[in-house]
């Protein structure tokens, strides 16, 4: 379920992606995504990423990768560096502050694409009404004591922060688990994904 | 894949700048004629796109890998160049050239002087980095290659590759820089310092003028000692030397026979053999002066730069820091390159890029391979 869940996030972020554009990953892992957006989208790309396992993966994978920290990495380039900035899951599981990488994301790129799992799906719900648990769903499969998440968050919790930071959605996709959950996102969406700009 | 290796190698050399076409120095001076002592592994294709430019370190030499007739020691990187290895000879032909200002083969101030018929001594012109890159600009030229594929060092060797890809960004598709910097720091060049005073210092170093008599091997054995201390790491001395003791020699009140004593007298006298003192004053001086942004910003050099660039650094470097390495990958964000960068965990300290094999080839080989890829 879980693959599943992040192969369709893969699709959708590729498909949100113009033909030939620049990319910087945030957060890029063994460089997955950016490997599928330079075939089949032809983009130019570029990674940041922590853990060293991962550099190896990424430079075995052909794609251009910085092995550094996310905040430190994205504030030395200039505005409009690249016309994408990607943080796939990243904002709820390495980033730190995400309301200043959010807006420095928006600086360095021209539209940026955010996705993450809805910590609010009616399974979570469901468990921490009935059981008093901390959820653990397909798109959160962790458990309290090994969760890579820092920062939970719901599908509604996005869409004020970026009213609230007059930032433009552009576009939107809600994963549910079988198929998109285009009603009641933020009750049936396991993972939503953001396409967003400057306002 | 490592029990391959390129067996017996010979040294060549290139001889040029020939007056009145001398080499013009950065400092404005001339100098010529130069030789300059290269090896070549593997082959140059049809079209000449695979040459591979090594660039050595402080005390290297030409000879990065194979054996010397009747040597039972390799090359100084031979675990990174032959068959199959990162720098694939199967693939690639690979090229490396003693510095100018060297001792190994290219001219230094150990060379004798077409003027006086005696050697250079202090006589040799102060030489810089780009120098040393211009020289062996002249001999790719003369090789006819037009574009290599790679530039490729560490510590020094990466304070040229950067000069490539400044000064001849269009003869270059790629540049390896690992384990270096943009320029040297207060503390790298008081190092340095203490090597030249040692050297300097010594009775038989005698103003330069020192060839064909008695040299000055303490003064050049004692800055070599101090060289070693700051290649490796707290870490990597406990872990090779600990306290132990070791008997040797004649003892005396403070022969106590630790073992990295022994270990770096023995690499202090083993040094003295194969290098000159004048040249550990002139390289040294022209690493220390080595600026690579020329005061200004370094992307602001970088712009438009089409090669792709690899910085490598590793963990416990304490003499080239992971952060000197961040301003050159800095500065490539900033001028929009193709950049891969990674700090390599090791324990090695700054031998860690003679001694990290394995990481260096996983990273080295492919990003090679993408370079190719890219045409």
């Amino acid at each position: 379920m879980f693959r599943y869940i992040r192969e369709i996030e893969f699709q959708t972020i590729c498909n949100y992606v113009k033909e030939g554009a620049s990319v910087l990953d945030l957060g890029c892992g063994d460089c997955e995504l950016l490997y599928r957006l330079i075939k089949n989208k032809n983009v130019r790309a570029q990674g940041i990423e922590i853990d060293e396992k991962e550099i190896y993966k990424c430079v075995k994978k052909g794609v251009s990768v910085l092995h550094e920290d996310i905040e430190y990495g994205l504030s030395e380039y200039k505005d409009n560096s690249f016309d994408y900035i990607v943080l796939q899951q990243s904002l709820s599981e390495v980033v730190k502050q995400p309301d200043k990488v959010i807006a420095e994301a928006l600086r360095v790129g021209r539209k940026v694409i955010i996705s993450f799992s809805n910590f609010v799906h009616y399974r979570a719900r469901l468990q921490i009404f009935l059981k008093g648990k901390t959820p653990i769903t397909p798109s959160l499969p962790y458990s309290w004591y090994d969760t890579p998440n820092l920062h939970f968050l719901s599908i509604s919790d996005f869409i004020e922060y970026c009213k609230r930071r007059k930032i433009k959605i552009e576009k939107a996709t809600y994963l549910g688990t079988k198929k998109r959950a285009y009603l009641f996102p933020n009750f049936f969406a396991l993972v939503g994904i953001f396409l967003i700009s400057k306002n | 894949m490592k029990d391959k290796n390129l067996g017996i190698v010979e040294t060549k050399y290139f001889n040029f700048a020939e007056p009145p076409h001398e080499l013009e120095l950065e400092s404005g001076e001339k100098l010529g004629p130069i030789t300059v002592a290269y090896e070549a592994y593997g082959k140059l294709n049809k079209k000449r796109t695979n040459a591979v430019l090594i660039t050595h370190a402080f005390s290297g030499d030409a000879h990065a890998a194979g054996y010397h007739k009747g040597d039972d020691k390799p090359g100084w990187w031979d675990s990174m160049i032959g068959p199959g290895k990162a720098f694939n000879t199967d693939k690639y032909y690979v090229l490396c050239a003693n510095v100018l200002g060297g001792c190994s083969g290219t001219t230094g101030p150990s060379s004798v002087n077409p003027k006086t018929g005696k050697p250079y001594g202090l006589d040799f012109p102060l030489i810089s980095i780009n120098d040393m890159v211009k020289a062996q600009s002249k001999l790719i030229e003369h090789l006819e290659i037009e574009k290599l594929l790679t530039v490729a060092g560490g510590s020094m060797g990466g304070m040229q590759a950067l000069s490539w890809l400044i000064k001849h960004p269009d003869k270059i598709k790629s540049a390896i820089i690992v384990a270096s910097a943009i320029k040297h720091s207060p503390q790298q060049i008081a190092f340095d310092e203490v090597g030249r005073v040692s050297i300097i210092s010594d009775p038989a170093w005698n103003g330069g003028d020192y060839y064909g008599g008695k040299t000055p091997a303490n003064g050049l054995a004692l800055a070599r000692m101090v060289g070693h201390i700051t290649y490796m790491s707290d870490r990597s001395m406990m872990e090779k030397f600990g306290r132990r003791i070791r008997d040797v020699g004649e003892r005396h009140k403070f022969n106590t026979g630790f073992e990295i004593e022994n270990y770096l007298h023995y690499r202090g006298s083993n040094f003295v053999k194969r290098f000159d003192a004048n040249s550990y004053l002139y390289i040294t001086k022209a690493i220390d002066c080595y600026d690579a942004s020329e005061g200004k910003n370094l992307s602001e050099l970088l712009y438009g730069t089409k090669a792709k660039v690899m910085v490598l650094a590793f963990k416990s470097d304490w003499l080239y820091p992971k952060y000197q390495s961040k301003e050159i990958v800095k500065a490539c964000k900033v001028a929009g390159i193709d950049t891969t960068f990674c700090e390599i965990e090791s324990t090695y300290g700054h031998d860690a890029f003679l001694l990290e094999i394995d990481e260096e080839t996983q990273l080295i080989k492919h990003f090679l391979e993408k370079v190719v890829q890219a045409g």
